[in-house]
């Protein structure tokens, strides 16, 4: 198993939801996870119904025997500075460089530096180890930006150590890179059984691959659960649902009584989840074409709440993802 | 069922309105921002204005229900539209390499564009790096606004980290451009010919010194050269995007927050409302995508779900059940005409002629063994759910479901309304499927234009 998962998707297929259940999935038997977010919307902190999460490391759940979850909220800047005391000491430099504007420069408009930035926490993570030479964290999961942008995301490392041909950004940024597109690393993509989704998931893989960037799984959230069967019978007379439907205590089945009134919209209704069965049959298939593992998770329907979450990652270790 | 009417949402008057000039659409990702540009971009050219629409990153397919195989960033006429008095209906994407190319094309001597153009900070830069986007998103609506060539301009947002990066685009660059940092950087090309050093302190070059060991001579040096070319542009820049971002705060100007009935879309709208309020631009509203409605909807779900479970029992259980609902549900008498309220327990016998017999199929529904409960009942009168009650059950099974649905929608909006009450609102009603065409897309367009809810939506 990998030990960093990127958890990727098109914007509300629910990727934060996915990354957080997968790092409880992970966590369960005493190991421990990082879950990181890269983009500064506390999500994770929201999910966790905890405070906004600070630039530290923080303890946010246990998971089924003993394991335990901890979560980073990466800023781009802090990480910059982090970075320059770490491996410089360049502390008071670094406030210098703060005032003159350089740390803006370098984490909101010069390329790339951002986002080297951001991988470059997340590998390191991946990489610590204690004294006794353990990896600190088991797994890193990242909640990572959406599909349309991941590759260039992840990718942009090795962007950067061309354009930083020699020096320590260079460094960093090579050995960032041969992290990311290691067996350690595992990117998955999130989706739903709807058209544009699953059309960003297709490109999305094609763009990863072609990157030479890992693909690990397709998640599909929020999957609907089967109601009726389809098709929907169409040789019932309508009088006679009308009368089964009144039978069953909804008022009169004559013309205009309320039973009979039911008939058409519940009718209607049934060609819209036909329609609908249809259209996730075809995107499914479209799924199962890009050869990956695909794993579904059942839509939740009471919203996401810690119960869900936990639900999610039991769905997730039964289906072996864990 | 709400408890303060909320204000609707109209969106002909504003589109028709010619003091109308700029429509900005935003929202979380995945909301059918793009879908809603395309859609009221199309209804305003139908309805006679001259309209450009000006999305950021569409799915192939809404290009394509465009009539255009791929947008670029030059306007294409959208052809077929519909209506007497239609107006034009223009197309574009933005290609912010493009754009930004046309920049320095446009402001630049030949031979700096070329500087710029070929130096490697500009090409990474330019290619799209968090953060350009938005910059030329920002400076392609100030072009198609000063080129006044459309007299309504619909423009989509980036799929940024946050929904609001667009809107300090221009402070970004504006803090960056009056910045030290910008002259640090300047300094060492600036003083290449030059034998005074009065004016480069020890500090800078310090602070260069750490710069080069950071990156790497080369990039800085990348950097530098770029910076230098650039130099007579930033003032430009600036200028623009600040143009720009007034443009925004002016009368002519209206936002369109747009979010689906789901919790994280419709906090994240909140959120944006809260920030246009504090940037002082103009908000028209909020679109809300993908309501469900239901033409059924004084069914509840308990009801249908309980009546549902009715039709699954063997008949004996389902008359006594009949009588109870009927006892227990003063909702169903009161609703139902006194003629056939009474009569609803009597109209269920399965042994009616007009059912058909259904003794040789087994039920769809495994939820009771029918052949346990056969023993104890009128042979005639089967205990099996004919076909209609099976479907019927099926059905009101889905009702269920769907009110549920509706429930869910109405909740979370309701936290949205008791945030922003003053927000006037539209619903969208939801689609099975995507947008592929005109027809689609114009479809789109009443449904925005409708104002009201999708009929049962309560």
């Amino acid at each position: 198993m990998s030990r960093l998962q990127v958890v990727s998707g098109k914007g509300g297929t629910g990727k934060t939801t996915v990354a957080a259940a997968l790092a409880l999935a992970l966590a369960t038997e005493g190991k421990r996870t990082l879950l990181v977010e890269v983009e500064g919307r506390q999500g994770i902190a929201q999910l966790f119904e905890a405070e906004a999460l600070p630039y530290e490391e923080r303890k946010m759940a246990v998971a089924p025997g003993g394991g335990e979850v901890f979560a980073l909220a990466i800023d781009a800047e802090l990480a910059l500075l982090d970075y320059l005391q770490m491996f410089y000491r360049l502390g008071s430099a670094g406030r210098a460089l703060k005032k003159l504007g350089a740390v803006d420069f370098a984490t909101t408009i010069a390329p790339g530096v951002r986002d080297v930035l951001l991988t470059g926490k997340a590998c390191e993570a991946v990489r610590r180890k204690d004294k006794k030479g353990r990896y600190i964290y088991d797994y890193v999961v990242m909640d990572a930006p959406p599909t349309g942008r991941i590759t260039r995301f992840l990718n942009v490392n090795d962007e950067v150590a061309g354009l930083a041909k020699i020096g320590p950004i260079h460094n960093q940024a090579q050995a960032v890179m041969r992290v990311l597109k290691s067996p350690e690393t595992a990117v998955h993509l999130v989706t739903l059984l709807e058209e544009m989704p699953v059309q960003e998931t297709v490109d999305g893989f094609a763009e990863l691959r072609a990157a030479g960037l890992p693909v690990g799984r397709i998640l599909v959230n929020m999957v609907r659960p089967s109601v009726v069967d389809v098709p929907v019978r169409t040789d019932v007379r309508r009088t006679d649902l009308a009368k089964a439907l009144s039978s069953a205590g909804l008022g009169g089945a004559r013309k205009g009584g309320h039973a009979e009134q039911l008939v058409d919209p519940l009718l209607a209704q049934a060609a819209e989840y036909e329609e609908r069965v249809a259209l996730e049959r075809g995107q499914r298939g479209l799924l199962t074409e890009l050869d990956l593992p695909v794993h579904e998770l059942e839509l939740l329907t009471e919203g996401i709440d810690l119960a869900g979450l936990y639900r999610l990652a039991t769905d997730l270790r039964k289906q072996g993802v864990a | 069922m709400t408890l303060d009417p909320v204000p609707v949402l109209d969106v002909d008057p504003l589109i028709d309105d010619p003091t109308t000039r700029i429509i900005v659409c935003c929202g979380a990702g995945g909301v059918g921002k793009t879908t809603t540009a395309a859609a009221l971009g199309l209804r305003a050219a139908e309805r006679g204005r001259k309209v450009v629409v000006l999305t950021i990153d569409p799915a192939r397919r809404l290009a394509q229900s465009m009539g255009i195989d791929s947008l670029d960033n030059t306007p294409r006429r959208v052809k077929d539209l519909d209506g007497d008095g239609a107006g034009e209906l223009h197309a574009m994407m933005l290609d912010m390499k493009r754009t930004f190319d046309e920049i320095v094309e446009a402001h630049a001597d030949p031979e700096r564009a070329e500087a710029i153009l070929s130096n490697p900070f500009y090409q990474s830069l330019s290619a799209g790096f968090a953060g350009t986007q938005e910059y030329m998103a920002m400076e392609k609506l100030g072009q198609l606004r000063a080129r006044d060539e459309w007299d309504l301009i619909v423009v989509d947002t980036p799929p940024s980290r946050s929904a609001l990066d667009f809107l300090d685009a221009p402070k970004n660059l504006g803090s960056f451009l009056d910045g030290k940092f910008i002259r640090v950087l300047m300094a060492p090309a600036k003083v290449g010919g030059r034998a005074g050093m009065k004016f480069l302190n020890v500090g800078m070059s310090v602070m260069t010194g750490t710069l080069g060991k950071l990156l790497g001579g080369q990039f800085l040096r990348d950097v530098q050269t770029f910076v230098a070319a650039m130099d007579t542009m930033f003032g430009g820049f600036r200028t623009r995007a600040d143009a720009t971002y007034r443009l925004l705060q002016a009368p002519g100007t209206a936002f369109l927050v747009v979010a689906a009935p789901e919790r994280d879309a419709l906090r994240e709208a909140a959120y944006f409302v809260e920030r246009l309020a504090a940037e002082e631009m103009p908000l028209a509203g909020l679109v809300l995508n993908r309501v469900h409605g239901s033409g059924a909807a004084r069914l509840s779900a308990e009801r249908a779900l309980a009546a549902a479970e009715n039709l699954d029992e063997p008949r004996i259980v389902d008359q006594e059940d009949g009588k109870e609902e009927l006892r227990n549900s003063p909702e169903s008498t009161a609703t139902s005409s006194s003629s056939t309220a009474p009569s609803s327990p009597s109209t269920a016998p399965s042994s009616s002629p007009t059912a058909p017999s259904s003794s040789s199929r087994a039920p769809s529904t495994p939820t009771t063994d029918p052949t346990d409960s056969t023993d104890s009942t009128d042979p005639l009168n089967s205990t099996q759910p004919s076909e209609a009650q099976q479907l019927a059950a099926g059905l009101l099974r889905l009702h269920a479901e769907r009110m549920q649905l509706l429930a869910r929608e109405q909740r979370t909006r309701d936290r949205f309304t008791a945030l922003h009450p003053e927000v006037p609102v539209t619903e969208v009603a939801a689609l099975p499927g995507d947008v592929h065409d005109l027809a689609g897309l114009r479809d789109i367009g009443d449904r925005l234009a409708s104002g009201d809810r999708p009929a049962g939506a309560a």
